[in-house]
Order: C-alpha cells, then sequence, then structure tokens
C-alpha cells in the first residue's frame, strides 16, 4: 500500500491530469491520512468537475472527516452526474440513516439494492433500516440506545454485545468486531488508575479522525461506549455518556 | 531529539496540576524521556498507557477508523492523557482531578503535532 502511494504520488506529480488521483485518494483515505486524502480529491474533482467518481471519493473522505454537510452534497453531485452510482447511494443512505431519516435512507439503499443485487454492505445496512421502520415507535427516554447518531453500545465482559449497534462509516455493522476488542477495557482502565493511585475511573474518551468515543462502566465489567462525529463538542460527550450510562443500569436492572 | 523533546514535554508540565509528561515507545511501553513530579511512577505510566492505548487503537481500527489521536482515561482521583506523537512514540500527561482538562488536550494536541 505504501510503496503503491508512492508510486501514484509520483505518477500524479509528473502528470497532474492523470486519474491515478482516484486510487491514490482512496488508499490514503484507507490509511486515515484524511487531510492528504482530501487535498488530492480536491484537485481531481477541481480538474473534472464532470467526474462523478471523483465526488463519490469526495464524499467518503468528508464523511470520515465527520464533515457531514459537505459529503451530502458531494454524493448529490455524484448522483447528478450519474444516477447509478451505487456508492453514492450508499453514502446517502448511511448519512440519511445517522440523521435519523429512516425513509430517506431506504430509498437510497433500495436504489443501491437494485443496481448490485448481490452487495452484502447495501444488503446488510437495507435490512437494518427495514427494521428500524418495522418497529413500533418508542419513547426516548428510558432507552440508552436511542439518538445515537453514529453508535451507542454495551458490551459485556467477555467482549459479548449486550444492545445497542455501532456502525462504520460504510453502514456496515462493526457492533460484534467492536465488542470483542473492548473485552477486558475497563478491566484494563480500573488497573491503571489503581495503580498510579487515581481512585476509581469513570469516563475514557477517544478522539480518532471524523470520530470520538466515550466509555463508561454503567456497571462491574460492563463497558457503554458511545461515538459521536466531530459536530458534536468535545464537552458535551460526558454529559451525553452519563445520561446513557444512567439509562442502561436502569435497562440492566429491568432485565434482571 | 531528546533535548527537544525534553522542552516539549517541560511547557506540558507548566500547565498547573500537571505531575508529568512523558514520551514513551508505544510498542513496548518504555520511557523515551520524561518530565515527572516526584512520587509519579513513569515507567508505571508508561506501560499502562502504552498498553491501553495499542488495546483502544484495535478496537478503533475495527469501527473502520485509524488509531485514536487523544485518549483521556478520568478518574476521581487524576486523569491520564495520551497523544499520539508520531514514529510509533506517545504523548502521555499525568494529571490531578482539577486540571484544566481542555487545555491539558490543546497543549498535548499541539506538543504531539511539534514531535510528529
Amino acid at each position: 500500500m505504501s510503496d503503491d502511494i508512492q508510486t501514484w504520488s509520483a505518477q500524479l506529480a509528473s502528470d497532474p491530469g492523470s486519474l491515478v488521483f482516484l486510487p491514490l485518494a482512496e488508499a490514503l483515505r484507507r490509511r486515515g491520512q484524511l487531510d492528504a486524502a482530501l487535498a488530492v480529491a480536491q484537485g481531481g474533482v477541481s480538474r473534472y468537475p464532470e467526474l462523478a467518481d471523483a465526488h463519490d471519493l469526495l464524499g467518503r473522505i468528508r464523511s470520515d472527516r465527520g464533515d457531514t454537510a459537505l459529503a451530502q452534497e458531494a454524493w448529490t453531485n455524484a448522483l447528478r452526474l450519474q444516477p447509478d452510482l451505487v456508492g453514492a447511494h450508499k453514502g446517502l443512505g448511511y448519512l440519511c440513516y445517522r440523521a435519523g431519516d429512516l425513509q430517506k435512507s431506504l430509498r437510497h439503499l433500495e436504489s443501491a439494492m437494485e443496481l448490485v443485487p448481490d452487495d452484502s454492505q447495501a444488503q446488510a445496512a437495507l435490512q437494518r433500516v427495514r427494521g428500524l421502520l418495522a418497529q413500533p415507535l418508542r419513547p426516548a427516554v428510558g432507552d440508552p440506545f436511542e439518538g445515537g447518531e453514529a453508535g451507542t453500545l454495551l458490551v459485556d465482559s467477555q467482549g459479548r454485545r449486550l444492545g445497542g449497534v455501532m456502525l462504520r462509516s460504510d453502514g456496515t455493522d462493526a457492533s460484534d468486531a467492536m465488542a470483542a476488542e473492548l473485552s477486558g477495557v475497563s478491566r484494563e482502565a480500573r488497573r491503571t488508575v489503581r495503580l498510579l493511585g487515581l481512585g476509581e475511573w469513570h469516563s475514557l474518551y477517544l478522539e480518532t479522525p471524523g470520530m470520538n468515543l466515550v466509555m463508561q462502566e454503567p456497571r462491574s465489567e460492563t463497558l457503554l461506549v458511545l461515538a459521536r462525529g466531530p459536530e458534536v463538542p468535545v464537552g458535551r460527550l460526558p454529559l451525553l455518556a452519563d445520561r446513557a450510562t444512567t439509562l442502561a443500569r436502569r435497562w440492566m436492572d429491568k432485565l434482571g | 531529539m531528546t533535548n527537544f523533546a525534553q522542552q516539549v514535554l517541560e511547557e506540558v508540565t507548566r500547565i498547573p496540576g500537571v505531575r508529568g509528561a512523558l514520551l514513551v515507545s508505544e510498542d513496548d511501553g518504555l520511557i523515551v524521556a520524561e518530565a515527572l513530579m516526584e512520587g509519579v511512577d513513569g515507567p508505571a505510566v508508561a506501560a499502562l498507557a502504552a498498553s491501553l492505548t495499542g488495546r483502544l487503537g484495535r478496537a478503533t481500527r475495527a469501527l473502520g477508523k485509524a488509531a485514536p489521536v487523544l485518549l483521556h482515561l478520568q478518574a476521581t482521583g487524576g486523569a491520564v492523557f495520551s497523544a499520539a506523537g508520531g514514529e510509533g512514540l506517545l504523548l502521555v500527561a499525568v494529571t490531578a482531578a482539577d486540571v484544566n482538562a481542555g487545555l491539558v488536550r490543546l497543549s498535548l494536541l499541539d506538543a504531539a503535532g511539534r514531535l510528529s
């Protein structure tokens, strides 16, 4: 991958009009180098404003950076140029899902499925949206898993999902993979603060490019994870986590 | 690098409530440079911060995201911050509970950027 990036970068430097900006920006995006990916993609879009794939790529990068409105604009432009562009339908389906507009999400995901019926990512996302639309409306208060734009997940001490869902930016479900990787985090956080004489831990915040996460322990050995885009101010995360933790405790109490 | 790193760490420790700052190898949790107040167990801070950061990096990758650029573990008696400093290094700070967390966050991100 690194060699490819070097090769493509060299090609683009020697021929700025080359379409190699497409695989180069995508490779940078996959490596998490979002600023570099954005610069390359924006250069490509400026040079090829009528190329739908370039707008689609820009949408993916904007989405990873958490620039929701700009990602939506890029994917909308892509569909204006090429109405059957699957990636743009999937991207808009995911953005609409995150924004809570399930009907619009459904329309985009159904379009994606019509275009590529064996797309397993789109199929999984479509099933999830259909499932949510089929559920009776529930009051938001009292449910710790309502209202999560990017995800809320409750994990037990053995790396299993107790509730909630965590989606990747392409709409695929990362809940079980996240749960497995988070097994033992609360134990390790407790060990860390105990050995350093810092008392009891109560929150763990993570900032990643395009997404911030906060974790708390509603009960011993369980972990509640909230993921939110960077548009949510850092100072609001602990407030959201406190509320979700309280609700998660009540939810577990009801389970018995 | 060491003199520059030491200077950066000392800048971080000037924030009221910061009890120590360290530059740590992410892979093995060993100290590269440190500026610690008396009573702070540097090797323990380094090892624990590297271990926790590595574990959480695997979790964010499962979510399709890059490794965390900043980690903040808040406890009743203080906090541990860790920022990715580039080239497999972590910039770690141990603080009192009443520290200005926003200032520490910005300071670490700025320092980590200069170290990268």
